[in-house]
């Protein structure tokens, strides 16, 4: 199965770990994964904060880069749902625009070949012991646009469950936003850094050594925000659990 | 703390004095935890719950989309059930026409069941500028009024307020409005209950006139519906003699049978209640001289800017509204800012989709309100009738931005993006340059990677905006895509 790693600009640019964890994952689950140099965006910033226009030229740059694939997997629930929910919405848009189907027909293709990794793991390759090994204290942090927008229910947990050596720790509060919201964290700072804070004194209260996400995003804002506080706990993408192993422990 | 809205700063002014106020974020914080579980327990009883929310929706929208039929059958059935239909265009007009009618009985008090569209227009004060005194009998309103403070919730306005500012407000404020407060009042919730009732008796049993809202009107039989838990809207519907209620033309539904419907869903969505204590409903004024209710009615029908907000695709669904307060107490950001940041008698989520539509974007608080979320969704998974709130926030901040047409006062009209917004714009668009050529973004990349080492830890300017209470990430040596290329997709590390 041929399948491409949409890692996402954030993850690209600041955090290569989780694109190495995942490459090392996948090809160890026997999947040979490719990463399309001509990726950069999906655009999700751009259309969350009201810039849909600058938005489509991304989009249409994504599907060209990613339409040959069988399956596109990213490590990222808020850029997998922009493609999975808002790409078909933004064709909508453009036709009740008057401006025909182009991006709809566009976009269409890479829609339903988009998956997020605990996804592509549980549901497309019908794995939720990864062989991983992960001697550590873990508390799971269900991102808004994973939780409600994807709806990745419990797979996530599923998997760190599964995980040998590790202990998962119930966040209280778990289904509440942790405050990041892209542009919100900069445009609303106050009420996105009380959020945070929240997040972080809940996450503290398990006494695990690690708060995992399956987004980025999310972890550049409560590590971040942990760092401040000076909790001692650390911000871990699930990808980087998954691939550790015995031989190659990892975090 | 005045009792009025006008000139209310940005969203993001307004809620950081709210953050920092300790007492406040407490009291949201327990009152929307608790309301939010009872929630959730009440929901969970019934086994068709998404069914019944995708009837709501369905209900909503066919009569939004024929409302120019309905709200004619709605006169027809009014008209001839002895009541009189009123059009009101706005806020002004609405207002005129009730201190007219109230004007013409000859009274200069008035008894007011809780209503959010007679907020919305601010007759309260309209009507005290006509030297006639409205008095809210809602306890929660009746607790705003006396502190002449301003409703920070759709169903709790004074959820802001614990037990102890309370009986202060009572004690302190209730004698100047009629009978005072029992002497050595406490804040135990009986003995404010207690206080509320006596003071509230004497204005029931003197008002000649009542105004209310109404939850629902029954378009096929000219039926208003109140739903309410105190009461005191059942008083105020049955004493007067008179009886001028403002509604919304949102307020329509089809038939009785539709009422089925949002009488399952809206006391489990706002109280967390299987059915909420008295469901009132009228049809015209009493057809006998013995029987209770009011011997005059008054129906006025309110636009104030809801015919311009259903001209718009996206954001029509925002009229679905059945006023449950769902949203405002699932949402994080509503939990932290409050109900009074957002500049409208309507706050939170709902709020922050409906004051930018039935108000424009034209000032600083209504062009901030769709910014005033996270966009985590939690607000759209609890609403009754599916009002995708996140998808109207965002198309609202299009319209900020970018500008486009909208419907003013029933002309098209095309807006220029607001300002404010350039630097921002700019940046957007570099960003779409950067990204739509990858060799700029790998360009940037390496150069952030190189010169990490001179990386501030803390931002100044605006980026105090994110370094004011968060770390920055550090920049890796190399980005993934100098990773993959270097080692052949990991394969030349020798894995």
């Amino acid at each position: 199965m041929r399948v491409a790693l949409f890692l996402t600009c954030v993850n690209d640019t600041l955090y290569p770990d989780t694109g190495r964890a995942v490459v090392k994952l996948l090809t160890r689950l026997g999947v040979d994964v490719d990463f399309p140099m001509g990726q950069t965006c999906c655009g999700q910033a751009h259309y969350n904060t009201g810039y849909r226009h600058e938005a489509e030229p991304l989009a249409r740059k994504f599907s060209d880069v990613f339409r040959e694939y069988e399956a596109i997997v990213t490590p990222s629930g808020s850029c997998g749902a922009m493609v999975r929910e808002l790409y078909p919405r933004m064709g909508e848009r453009a036709r009740a625009e008057g401006r025909g189907d182009t991006l709809a027909r566009t976009l269409a293709p890479v829609v339903p070949k988009t998956y997020e990794l605990t996804e592509f793991l549980v549901d497309v390759l019908g794995v939720t012991d990864v062989g991983a090994f992960y001697p550590h204290t873990v508390t799971y942090h269900p991102t808004c646009h994973g939780l409600r927008g994807l709806g990745l229910g419990d797979r996530p947990r599923r998997l760190l469950e599964a995980v040998k050596g590790l202990e998962l720790r119930e966040l209280p509060g778990a289904d509440e936003c942790c405050g990041f919201g892209g542009t919100f964290a900069l445009k609303n700072s106050d009420v996105s850094a009380a959020m945070g804070k929240d997040k972080v004194r809940n996450a503290e209260s398990t006494g695990a050594e690690v708060l995992c996400a399956a987004d980025n995003s999310c972890l550049m804002h409560l590590g971040g925000t942990m760092a401040r506080l000076r909790t001692g706990m650390r911000p871990v993408h699930i990808a980087e659990i998954l691939a550790s192993t015995e031989e190659e422990p990892l975090g | 703390m005045s009792g009025t809205f006008v000139g209310m700063p940005a969203f993001p002014k307004a809620a950081r004095e709210a953050v920092h106020d300790t007492t406040l974020r407490g009291n949201l914080r327990h009152a929307t935890h608790t309301i939010r579980a009872k929630r959730a327990k009440a929901v969970a009883e019934v086994s068709d719950w998404a069914a019944l929310r995708e009837a709501g929706k369905r209900i909503k929208d066919h009569t939004l989309r024929h409302l120019d039929r309905y709200l004619v059958q709605l006169e027809e059935a009014v008209t001839a059930a002895g009541g009189t239909v009123h059009w009101a265009a706005d806020a002004d007009e609405a207002n005129r026409i009730v201190a007219d009618l109230v004007k013409a009985t000859g009274e200069s008090e008035v008894v007011k069941v809780k209503s959010m569209a007679t907020q919305e227009i601010g007759l309260n004060e309209a009507l005290e500028a006509e030297g006639i005194h409205a008095y809210e009998t809602d306890l929660a309103e009746l607790i705003v009024q006396l502190g002449k403070d301003r409703p920070s919730h759709i169903l709790v306005p004074a959820i802001h307020r614990n037990r102890g500012e309370i009986r202060d407000i009572f004690a302190r404020e209730m004698g100047e409005w009629g009978r005072p407060a029992p002497e050595g009042l406490t804040d135990t919730p009986a003995e404010l209950a207690e206080a509320a009732r006596l003071h509230l008796r004497e204005k029931f049993l003197r008002a000649k006139v009542g105004i209310s809202g109404a939850n629902f009107m029954v378009a096929e039989t000219g039926t208003l519906v109140v739903v309410e838990s105190e009461g005191n809207g059942r008083m105020c519907l049955t004493l007067p003699e008179t009886l001028i209620s403002v509604v919304g033309i949102e307020k329509i539904v089809p038939t009785w049978q539709d009422l089925e419907v949002f009488l399952q869903t809206l006391p489990r969505s706002s109280t967390a209640e299987r059915m909420n204590p008295y469901t009132s409903m009228w049809t015209g004024p009493t057809d006998s001289e013995t029987a209770d209710g009011p011997q005059d009615f008054h129906l006025v029908l309110l636009d104030n800017g809801r015919t311009d907000t259903l001209a718009d695709e996206v954001g029509r669904q925002a009229l679905r509204c059945i006023r449950c307060s769902a949203c405002l107490n699932v949402c994080p950001v509503y939990e932290r800012a409050g109900g009074h940041a957002y500049g409208s008698v309507y706050p939170g989520p709902i709020g922050a989709i409906l004051s930018p539509q039935l108000r424009g974007t034209a000032s600083e608080i209504d062009a901030s309100l769709p910014y005033a979320s996270s966009l985590c969704g939690a607000c759209y998974e609890v609403c009754p009738v599916a009002i995708d709130i996140p998808e109207v926030l965002v198309h609202l901040r299009e319209r900020v931005v970018q500008g486009g047409q909208v419907t003013e006062r029933g002309n098209k009209v095309v807006l220029k993006p607001a300002k404010g917004h350039a630097a921002e714009r700019a940046a957007m668009r570099a960003a779409r340059w950067a990204f739509s050529r990858p060799g700029a973004l790998r360009t940037g990349q390496r150069l952030a990677s190189r010169t990490r080492r001179f990386h501030p830890r803390t931002l100044p300017g605006p980026g105090r905006a994110w370094s004011g209470s968060r770390e920055l990430p550090a920049v890796p040596a190399e980005p993934f895509r100098d990773w993959w290329q270097r080692t052949n997709g990991g394969k030349g590390e020798g894995k």
